[in-house]
């Protein structure tokens, strides 16, 4: 039997990087939120420096709900599934996979704003790739800036500006767009091999700069700064000097006793009335059914499960999924293009032993548009990211570069004498949404309390890919500018689930190729919102949270300042 | 580490207690199974936790070629590899349990058609080459072996292998500390082992390194290669 608790003003589905930052602005404001939150709180000493734990067998994803839910894919309808990973890529808990992030922290690029436009503009419309739905955001990044203002100095932001008020600074990113004042704290510090790739960067003509982490350098907040101890990939942090939600806008919001956190509180359904009105959620915890009634409900899940929850959520208004009958859910999807790796071999030891995956030197000469494209054939381009992060079994694994076999006294021999002189390049690349990209519910695979699990139908197109191998060469070139004895390239893969993901409720002016309006609240159910990277209509080349944080931010405010319009 | 000397006799005489049980593992092992594999092994293993004994020796023999003893140093036998995989196998890899089951019997029956003998009897050169051919014609469970091989190897203690920090000390790796400075992260720092556990810092829980509640997802169905009707 369902119990239905008392109404509250706002409830939020998730607690994690996208709906922890939501919570503050509505507490703020004066409005009780609920926070409904799959998982429950952990605390540093959950975070051990274990490799077996963290990296191989999926602490702490592998016990939770979202493991549960890991969507299954095919690259295009018809192609066989590819194999469905062991662990999900996100997490469940009281700050949300924030708490194993890197903590990369950007804003994106101008032009992620206005790829159609720019792209035509500059161009020619005939250069937006074909069969891509891209469509220019409903605003530029001049309108999100004091978001991403506000969510640096909330959360926590270490880095260099490149551009306060058109001011370039070559310390920073000089590509970056415009910002009103420096992060709230330095970056974190370089490495010595950081500094090597640093130097080698300005040789060749680029413009090497730290970059941005949600990670303290210094005390902040009464936070401590980083221990650099090398264990922060997929691992939360001893000392909390990584800014998960959990320990910055969460406890703030806790603080205005507004919020009311439920930890292990699975929602099943957002309801909605006759009309079309979302009315609250159903939630199951310790094997009871809850009705909690609100009057606005914000979906902060990962993308697959805000999807996923939308195309469950059927009602007679709803008949195709909550906030569907445009068919809108689902599409626009796109995963990060990451793959398409290089790694190099050096003729020394850089001990990459230590440090973290934040603390690293970028380079976004090749990112975005900073650069022509009139004689490609490919929009977009790539940040190029070199950090310090090693751990044993992962050195260990490393590639042999072609000179030994994976085993034996030869690869012993190898290993002995390279494990610690090799680095692997992260390229985050420009992706496009494509008409046939898209998650939808597997017609299969349940979950073990038998609703569908997302599947994922998408795969890398043209423009991709020649942005992979572009990118690729461009990195070598960087390796060997810093005396790399050997440059190996990756593959590029396919679009498997990914920590990476956008779009499916894309947000956007024309509800006909949009699930949400501009502020976040869905076109078709004006008290319900999305929060995360499903809303992005882009990807930019570069790591979302602080974005999907920023547009958080902005949709809580909004609905805290419109409250009357957006519930009556 | 600050009870080093403690902990390594602890485990020293834990160790040896093990080293008993398993010689009486093997020898009840052997008995029931082929009573043809007489001589003794040497007194070098921990009672077994998932793999019976001839699986073992198997195991045992297949992870030091992958990481073999030789001049330059120890190897995955010292570091207790098979030793990691086996409790593995009875805990957090339980799904593996199969394939090393078929895999590590189909090697041995290789080895007995073509050598007569167990595979673990066999010269370093005949093992290497029976590898080679598993490497080309089951591709999937060399890769499983070797990747726990290396996780036995270059893991955590905690876990049963990387016995006395043997694959830490193989690679350089200067071990775990809660904080790194700056001059630590030099490119040649010459930084002495640690030789510490995650689990030897009290701050760390240690209730999911055990993992027995962890048993890992059985997500392979419908697995690769699925199509829609």
């Amino acid at each position: 039997m369902t119990v239905t608790l008392k109404k509250t003003d706002v409830v939020i589905v998730g607690l994690g990087a996208a709906g922890g930052v939501a919570a503050l602005p509505l507490c703020r404001a004066g409005l009780d939120v609920i926070g409904l939150e799959a998982g429950g709180w952990m605390s540093p000493s959950d975070y051990a420096p274990d490799e077996i734990s963290n990296n191989y067998r999926g602490w702490p994803q592998a016990t939770q709900k979202a493991n549960r839910e890991v969507p299954t894919h095919r690259p295009s309808v018809g192609a066989p599934y590819t194999p469905r990973p062991d662990y999900h890529p996100m997490m469940n808990a009281v700050g949300g996979s924030s708490l194993h992030y890197w903590g990369q922290s950007w804003r994106l690029n101008p032009w992620d704003f206005k790829v159609v436009s720019a792209t035509t503009a500059r161009y020619g419309a005939a250069r937006i790739p074909k069969g891509s739905t891209v469509e220019d955001w409903p605003f530029g990044l001049e309108e999100l800036e004091p978001y991403y203002d506000k969510v640096e100095y909330e959360v926590g932001i270490s880095g260099k500006a490149g551009n306060i008020g058109g001011k370039l600074d070559p310390a920073g990113n000089v590509f970056e767009g415009a910002r009103s004042r420096e992060y709230p704290m330095p970056p974190l510090r370089g490495t010595e091999f950081t500094e090597l790739m640093t130097k080698a960067a300005k040789g060749i003509g680029l413009h090497p700069f730290p970059g941005p982490a949600a990670v303290n350098s210094v005390l902040y907040e009464g936070r401590p700064g980083c221990a650099y101890h090398g264990w922060c990939d997929r691992a939360g942090c001893h000392v909390n000097a990584k800014s998960s939600t959990a320990v910055s806008t969460i406890p703030k919001a806790l603080a205005t006793k507004r919020l009311q956190i439920v930890t292990g509180a699975r929602v099943t359904n957002v309801e909605v009335d006759r009309k079309g009105r979302v009315t609250g959620v159903t939630y199951l915890k310790d094997g009871e059914v809850y009705f909690q009634p609100a009057e606005a409900v914000i979906l902060a899940g990962y993308i697959y499960e805000n999807i996923r929850l939308l195309l469950l959520s059927k009602s007679k208004a709803f008949p195709k999924g909550l906030a569907n009958n445009h068919g809108q859910v689902g599409r626009h999807y796109m995963s990060h293009n990451q793959g398409a790796h290089v790694s190099a071999l050096f003729s020394h030891n850089i001990n990459s032993w230590y440090g973290l995956p934040a603390q690293g030197v970028g380079v976004d000469n090749w990112a975005d548009d900073n650069f022509d494209h009139a004689g490609l054939d490919f929009i977009g381009g790539g940040n190029m990211w070199i950090y310090p992060s090693r751990r044993p079994i992962l050195a260990a694994s490393m590639s042999t570069f072609g000179q030994t076999k994976s085993w034996g006294s030869d690869w012993k021999a190898f290993v002995m004498q390279n494990a610690d002189r090799t680095n692997g390049a992260y390229l985050q690349k420009t992706t496009l949404p494509y008409e046939d990209n898209y998650v939808d519910l597997d017609p299969v695979v349940k979950d073990p309390l038998g609703f569908a699990v997302p599947r994922i139908t998408a795969d890398f197109k043209d423009n991709e890919k020649k942005i992979a191998a572009f990118m690729m060469d461009k990195m070598v070139d960087w390796y060997k500018a810093a005396g790399a004895i050997r440059v190996e390239k990756g593959a590029l893969g396919t679009m498997i689930p990914t920590t990476h993901a956008y779009g499916g409720a894309r947000m956007g002016d024309n509800p006909e190729t949009n699930v949400v309006d501009r502020w976040g609240f869905a076109h078709e159910a004006p008290n319900l919102a999305v929060v995360g990277g499903a809303v992005m209509g882009t990807s930019g080349s570069r790591n979302p949270t602080l974005t999907l944080q920023a547009l958080a931010w902005r949709t809580a405010q909004h609905l805290a300042d419109q409250w009357k319009s957006r519930t009556s | 580490m600050k009870s080093q000397d403690k902990d390594a006799k602890t485990s020293l005489s834990r160790r040896a207690l093990l080293r008993g049980a398993g010689v009486a593992g093997a020898v009840a092992g052997s008995l029931g199974g082929q009573a043809q594999a007489a001589a003794p092994s040497p007194p070098r293993r921990e009672a077994l936790e998932a793999l019976t004994a001839i699986e073992a020796d198997v195991l045992e023999a297949f992870c030091a070629r992958l990481i073999p003893s030789d001049a330059a140093g120890p190897g995955a036998k010292e570091a207790r590899a098979a030793h990691y995989i086996d409790r593995a196998l009875a805990g957090a890899l339980a799904s593996s349990r199969e394939p090393y089951r078929s895999g590590l019997g189909a090697l041995n029956a290789r080895a007995q058609a073509a050598h007569g003998a167990p595979f673990a009897q066999l010269s370093p050169d005949l093992q290497d080459a029976l590898l080679t051919e598993t490497e080309a014609k089951d591709g999937a469970f060399f890769a499983l072996v070797r990747g726990h091989t290396l996780q036995g190897m270059f893991g955590d203690p905690y876990y049963g292998g990387n016995a006395d920090f043997i694959g830490w000390d193989m690679i350089g790796y200067p071990g775990l500390r809660l904080m790194a400075s700056a001059e630590q992260q030099a490119m040649d720092p010459h930084l002495k082992p640690t030789h510490e556990s995650a689990y030897d810092f009290a701050m760390f829980n240690r209730s999911h390194g055990a993992h027995h509640d962890m048993a890992d997802m059985p997500h392979q169905t419908p697995g690769a290669g699925r199509k829609d009707p």
